[in-house]
């Protein structure tokens, strides 16, 4: 078992089409390190300088990384990570976060 | 004429040529319009803006577009009401309202926003605009896009103020009422952008529609006698109106046409959809997504897409923020209405209200120059004023007697 990372359509050319890939456990940023040596570029869009970039939502188990702990926040085996962009300041994961 | 270098993402720095596109396809950051400053600078004159029409296109070299305005030519420059009754009974020496109650033709500064994105949409070849919107954006481009032969549709929340809804109809727009809140009307709206060729003023026409706000900021530092004000308090929904105001403050004094410029931006909101005050408040930079409640429906968008710019401004200039309830934002539309004879939509309580509190608390001494920026007319929401029906006219009137 590894964690489930979802892709939004605009970085699925990164990797190969897919719209859902592997990653390993530790924390955020490392998994998108990690990523980002399988799909090259992928780390760049989503971080910059160890930082998680402003308009890139990311969700672990529909839980924005931002009211946990960023960057640190810890992923295992099993968790749900969505990598998701602000666009237009809405989206389908944000609605389900003001619901929740 | 024409200044506009180009667009370029807010977060990355990457640069893209003028078109309808919003966003970095890089980085998902927001584009701006980037103008050459220099150029503005040689032949932009305080004569020069003297000796134009009294509309929003006095400031044309500063706006986004490549030819002359083909829309909005009767709007903006809105009074500035010097508001002395008004300032004695707040606390504050010197006073003034921006008076966007009576903008043309809709009575909202959304009719600032949409002159540009409809004189913008035109020069891109769009035929068709369209726009989510709390209730005053759906009157600018019914109104805008009918005189100027566009084809129009208007994405509202279902929940409306039925007025609203009214207003807007009487422009003959293609109105869609969307069950779900402001956010989720605008999310549907992206997704329509992205498979139609229409120029959604908010959506695929942002950067430069947004510009039009940056109207305001000018004519308040012109009518002022060519200085920015001590304290502007700027009623914040998706928090693109106070940025925008503090780059025209910027620009004036970038381009010569002011020497000073140390105005505190306070950013006002309502206690049931505040979350950029809250971030202000708490001093972080993440705006945290609520979901509104709240009479002042303009302003209830829950989850802001320039909040978190709206918070650098306040910070840098060292400003601060407020939020205030139903019942404050009420008392304040009554209170400028009876000291000034100005009668204000909701969003123009909750900047009044706001102002009242900073005051209170210091944020906003006695002897500062104050401008208050009342964004729309309280005929259009008449509901929070008193409930269409007879139990609460008789509720009223039983106050009204026992006075």
């Amino acid at each position: 078992m590894a964690v489930k990372v979802k892709i939004p359509v605009p970085l699925q050319r990164l990797t190969q089409g897919k719209d859902e890939v592997e990653g390993e456990p530790g924390t955020i940023i490392s998994l998108v390190n990690n990523l980002d040596q399988k799909y090259p570029g992928l780390g760049e869009r989503i971080s910059e300088g160890g930082k998680l970039r402003r308009f890139v939502n990311i969700y672990v188990n529909e839980e924005d990384v931002r009211f946990l702990k960023n960057e640190e926040t810890p992923v295992k085996d099993g968790d749900e990570v969505s990598i998701v962009p602000a666009i237009a300041g809405g989206n389908k994961e944000v609605q389900k976060f003001k619901s929740a | 004429m024409g200044f506009v270098h180009g667009l370029k993402c807010r977060e990355c720095g990457r640069e893209y040529p003028v078109a309808p596109v919003y966003v970095c396809e890089f980085c998902f950051g927001p584009l701006e319009v980037v103008y050459d400053y220099e150029g503005i600078k040689k032949i932009l004159t305080k004569e020069k803006i003297f000796s134009r029409p009294q509309n929003l296109w006095r400031y044309k070299e500063l706006l986004p577009i490549d030819g002359e305005p083909t829309s909005g030519l009767y709007s903006g420059f809105t009074p500035l009401v010097k508001a002395e009754k008004l300032a004695k009974i707040i606390g504050v020496k010197e006073l003034y309202i921006k008076d966007d109650t009576v903008t043309h033709p809709t009575l909202s500064f959304k009719d600032r926003v949409v002159a540009v994105a409809l004189s913008k949409a035109r020069e891109f070849g769009f035929d068709t605009v369209a726009c989510a919107s709390t209730g005053n954006l759906a009157h600018s481009v019914s109104a805008h896009g009918a005189a100027g032969g566009f084809k129009r549709f208007i994405f509202i929340p279902a929940s409306l103020e039925r007025s609203k809804i009214i207003a807007s109809l009487a422009y003959e727009p293609n109105l869609i009422a969307v069950d779900g809140n402001y956010d989720e009307v605008n999310r549907l709206c992206s997704e329509v952008a992205n498979k139609y060729r229409w120029a959604f003023v908010n959506i695929n026409i942002r950067p430069f529609y947004a510009e039009g706000s940056k109207t305001q900021g000018y004519e308040i530092v012109e009518q002022l006698g060519w200085k920015a004000p001590d304290v502007v308090v700027v009623p914040s929904a998706s928090g693109s109106l106070l940025t925008k105001i503090w780059k025209s403050f910027k620009e004036m004094k970038q381009i010569g046409l002011i020497d000073e410029l140390h105005t505190k931006v306070f950013s006002a909101q309502a206690t049931g959809c505040s979350p950029i005050v809250a971030a202000i408040k708490q001093g972080v930079d993440v705006i945290k997504p609520v979901k509104p409640d709240t009479i002042a429906k303009s302003l209830a968008i829950g989850n802001p897409a320039d909040g978190y710019y709206a918070t650098q401004v306040v910070k840098e200039s060292g400003g601060f923020g407020e939020d205030v309830s139903d019942q404050e934002i009420i008392d304040a539309i009554k209170l400028l209405a009876r000291a000034e004879g100005i009668f204000a939509e909701t969003a123009g309580g909750v900047t009044l209200a706001s102002a009242i509190k900073l005051i209170k608390e210091g944020y906003i001494k006695e002897d500062s120059l104050t401008v208050l920026c009342i964004t729309g007319n309280g005929l259009k929401t008449k509901e929070a004023y008193i409930q269409p029906n007879l139990r609460s006219f008789e509720e009223t009137l039983k106050k009204i007697n026992e006075r």
